[in-house]
């Protein structure tokens, strides 16, 4: 069986600007693949090229191609590509303070997706939703359906969100940084959320986050991005204990863990350059302990290593 | 929501005596004698001293106020000069052509200048967009009595469509109430075509799309329903600018109603007529904006939440 | 002043900008450019169309018109910019004074301005003229108290706005005493929405000043202005209708070019943020 969500070395522009290059990663069914990378690596690009958004901003895809369940996206129609969208994939976005619509009830925003791609009338399709309201977790769900949503707070905001992506019954839900932008300890509740959907529902899940601690919690395997290119993959357990590219390393040594001296959290010195000003050759040698010419010339190739890959041209340590 | 409401109508109690009080000066920053300037001239000595008790001339400014505050709210707004008839049977007649003129006005800019927004920003930066926008500026920048002068020329002197002047039937109507509603529509226009664009930029309709649902019904039943939003206030702020456009169309088109008569009480110094036609205008102004408030909070849940 | 030359770069601000020259170039050198003078009448030749000798034509009075045009811009243009430099001069004192010291000189700044905020201009101006009487100081005076809220809104927002940028804080770190910073810091920077606001007012109060031209209350006759040429010319609407078209055609084609130029001097200084009018 092919793969659920199969992108293969997709590039994407957005005007002049190339801002990905040579992305190939995969979803399998009831997988959950980990995006990770600091602002500005294209996580957020890579969700939208996926779910055939570019043009809502201005981007297109230039190279490889996107394959949802073997199909080529870009061959479909516009209209098979939104049937694809809230009724396949499931989309939950970064912000849930804006990602409602205000003037309309919370019931009907996901009621809305149920009727569309389950065909179900008006009675079945609010059924649903409290059903989903209530599986999430969300108290008195009746009441909530008939609430507006600045009358909810950021963690609700967030589960109706999901409510929506699942409404549609999805096979694939892509969630771009979910917990960004919420309390920390709201944040552990999404992700356990996340999780159960996967396990029992068994829906994949493509997880974009900029936080390791989250990836390592939740993640079978996980995609480094750095500066619009892929920097490393693999299964999270073999990659977390020996991590090939220096970037990795250098992301894992931030997560804050028991028993950590005083100080002695590194974050990585330097910044993610912006599109404009792509460093030659590998796009992390700026900031790389291991930088050498080669490095500073010629883009490394993507080699395998172990069960993932790695593009580097001094890995570390094979696992 | 209720007691806002009356909060809000008892806001308009002090505007309404400032602007009040703007008005009755008129009568006395003017140089000269009030009193002649509120009798015919030659006048006998007995209607002067009818005249003076009357409007308590003789007593301090704050008194006299007073009195014609009092007398206004009562409905009595003086005798008009020239035509020596109370004013306010005068401005009872002027008023329905007025509302007449300034409601079908409103009506129009408003649905084809939010019809003429929508397509514009559906088709950004392409031709209709193109189009509409470079109407929008002549139609804003076009000084409203002139293109009321033009739609004359053209259509009642050239083509006998329609009659010059008058208030005679549907047809005296659709050349004024055209020249207002151009003038309005450009700025409904240009207003829904911002907000939509505005609207279309947020979070929220990025998931919208991730929805999957149609562009156009996005567009049509989500933006559209948010861009409306700012357009109904600044069209509620504006009200007074369509008020204005009427005075000068009824000039323009020597259709009655309360322009005519204020300008026309201008140039000949009925005092006591200017300043109720001011008073109408200045509280339609008010109401005006009080109906904006309420539609905007109608219209959004949010604003609802804030006001109770 | 860099950024209004640069204006005149875009094609928009080009052919607006040029139209601007000419007009008020016309309007300084009326009396050089006119072979008529245009207050003599000459009734014989009343009610001409357009010929060899009158390019647009004659009035009622036989007057030519094309002379009267640019003398009426020298009317309308010289009022209109009077008026609208003062209303910016006394808006910029008053709102900063409100944004600088706050308090009950704020509170009663605010309330008049909001107070006049919703009424047309049309209307305010109306009302000053039933005071000050016909003419053209009348409509000056009319004017710039008509326009006086929105420069004073502006100008108490900008500085209000401004005053919590970083770059004053930096100022007032290194020692800067509060005049200084409000006549060095503040108040140029408040200056350029400032003065574009201005000039798209400018084109507003033409129109206001030919609308209180029509109606009879502004420049008393002979003194032409463009919009007394209309009032005399809607009369002549059967008879004459040029009257009544080129004086319209004027001051709709400048204001237009006003607009446009204004769009392109904003597009260039960037300050598009800065100009929420209708906010």
């Amino acid at each position: 069986m092919s793969a659920l969500l199969d992108l293969d070395g997709v590039g994407v522009s957005i005007g002049r600007l190339a801002l990905l290059e040579g992305i190939s990663l995969t979803v399998e069914r009831g997988q959950v693949l980990g995006l990770v990378g600091e602002s500005g690596s294209g996580k957020s690009l890579t969700a939208m090229a996926a779910m055939g958004l570019l043009p809502l901003i201005g981007g297109r895809v230039t190279q490889g191609s996107v394959r949802f369940d073997g199909q080529d996206m870009a061959a479909m129609t516009e209209a098979q590509r939104r049937a694809l969208r809230g009724g396949r994939i499931g989309f939950v976005t970064q912000n849930p303070m804006t990602a409602l619509d205000p003037v309309q009830r919370i019931g009907e925003q996901v009621d809305v997706v149920s009727r569309l791609h389950l065909g179900l009338d008006r009675k079945a399709a609010r059924a649903r939703t409290l059903d989903l309201l209530t599986q999430l977790r969300i108290p008195e769900a009746a009441v909530v359906a008939e609430a507006w949503p600045h009358q909810l707070s950021g963690g609700m905001k967030q589960r109706i969100v999901i409510a929506m992506a699942l409404a549609g019954d999805p096979d694939l839900i892509i969630a771009d940084e979910p917990t960004t932008a919420l309390d920390v300890t709201v944040q552990a509740q999404i992700i356990q959320i996340l999780g159960n959907l996967v396990r029992e529902k068994g829906v994949a899940l493509l997880l974009i986050t900029h936080d390791m601690g989250v990836v390592a919690q939740v993640c079978d395997r996980v995609a480094v991005l750095y500066a619009g290119r892929l920097a490393e993959e693999g299964p999270v357990r073999p990659l977390f204990a020996a991590p090939a590219h220096p970037y990795t390393a250098a992301l894992i040594g931030c997560i804050p863990q028991d028993g950590m001296a005083k100080g002695s959290l590194t974050g990585i010195p330097g910044a993610v350059p912006s599109a404009r000003a792509f460093p030659p050759g590998c796009r992390f040698h700026p900031r790389c302990a291991r930088a050498s010419d080669l490095c500073r010339s010629a883009p490394p190739p993507i080699t395998p290593q172990g069960d993932g890959r790695v593009a580097c041209h001094h890995p570390g340590a094979a696992r | 929501m209720l007691s806002w409401l009356i909060k809000r109508l008892l806001m308009l109690v002090p505007v309404f005596l400032a602007v009040s009080v703007v008005i009755f000066s008129i009568l006395h920053f003017i140089p000269g004698d009030p009193i002649d300037n509120l009798l015919k001239v030659g006048s006998s000595p007995e209607a002067r001293a009818e005249m003076e008790a009357r409007y308590g001339l003789d007593r301090p400014l704050p008194v006299q106020y007073g009195l014609w505050l009092g007398n206004v709210v009562q409905g009595d707004l003086g005798t008009a000069i020239v035509a020596r008839r109370p004013v306010a049977d005068l401005i009872a007649q002027a008023l329905p052509h007025s509302l007449r003129l300034g409601g079908l006005a409103l009506l129009f800019s408003t649905v084809v200048g939010v019809t003429l927004g929508v397509v514009a920003a559906l088709n950004r930066d392409r031709w209709p967009d193109r189009a509409i926008m470079g109407g929008v500026l002549v139609g804003s920048t076009m000084p409203s009595f002139w293109l009321g002068l033009i739609l004359i020329l053209i259509f009642s002197v050239s083509l006998g469509w329609f009659p010059v002047s008058g208030a005679r039937g549907w047809n005296s109507l659709v050349l004024p109430v055209l020249t207002i509603g151009l003038g309005g529509t450009a700025l409904v226009a240009r207003i829904t075509r911002v907000s939509m664009i505005e609207a279309a930029g947020r979070d929220f309709v990025t998931l919208l799309h991730a929805k999957g649902l149609s562009p156009l019904r996005i567009q049509l039943r989500h933006v559209l329903r948010h861009a409306l939003i700012p357009v109904v206030t600044i069209l509620a702020l504006r009200i007074g600018w369509i008020l204005g456009g009427a005075v000068t169309v009824e000039v323009v088109f020597a259709r009655p109603g309360l322009g005519t008569l204020l300008i026309k009480s201008l140039s000949q110094h009925d005092y006591p007529v200017v300043q109720a036609c001011l008073l109408m205008l200045a509280m339609a102004v008010m109401l005006g904006t009080l109906l904006g408030d309420i539609l905007q909070a109608l219209m959004d849940p949010r604003v609802r939440a804030a006001l109770t | 002043m860099i950024a209004p030359l640069r204006a005149l770069r875009r094609p928009q601000g080009a052919l607006a900008g040029l139209w601007l020259i000419l007009v008020i170039c016309a309007a300084i050198l009326a009396p050089l450019l006119t072979p008529y003078a245009y207050d003599i009448q000459a009734l014989p030749n009343a009610y001409q169309p357009a010929s060899a000798a009158h390019w647009l034509g004659t009035d009622e009075f036989g007057r030519d018109l094309l002379t009267r045009l640019i003398y009426g811009a020298r009317t309308s243009l010289s009022v209109s910019a009077t008026a609208i430099s003062i209303s910016v001069l006394c808006g910029m004192v008053l709102g900063a004074a409100a944004a600088w010291f706050g308090g009950w000189l704020d509170r009663v700044v605010t309330m008049t301005v909001d107070l006049t905020w919703s009424f047309p201009e049309i209307l305010i101006a109306l009302i000053l003229v039933a005071i000050i009487g016909p003419g053209t100081t009348g409509v000056m005076i009319a004017i710039a108290v008509a326009y006086l809220a929105q420069f004073t809104r502006l100008t108490r927002a900008q500085i209000m706005t401004l005053r919590g940028e970083t770059f004053i804080e930096a100022a007032r770190s290194l020692g800067a005493g509060n005049g200084h910073i409000l006549f060095r810091h503040l108040l140029p920077n408040a200056l350029a929405p400032v003065l574009v606001s201005a000039m798209l007012a400018t084109g507003d109060a033409i129109i206001l000043e030919a609308t209180l031209g029509f109606f009879g209350l502004g420049a008393q006759p002979p003194v032409p202005s463009w919009g007394g040429m209309m009032s005399a010319g809607s009369a002549l609407v059967f008879k004459a209708p040029w009257v009544i078209i080129f004086p319209g055609l004027a001051v709709a084609i400048t204001v237009v070019a006003i607009n446009l130029y204004g769009d392109a001097l904003i597009g260039e200084l960037d300050i598009r943020s800065r100009l929420r009018r209708d906010a």
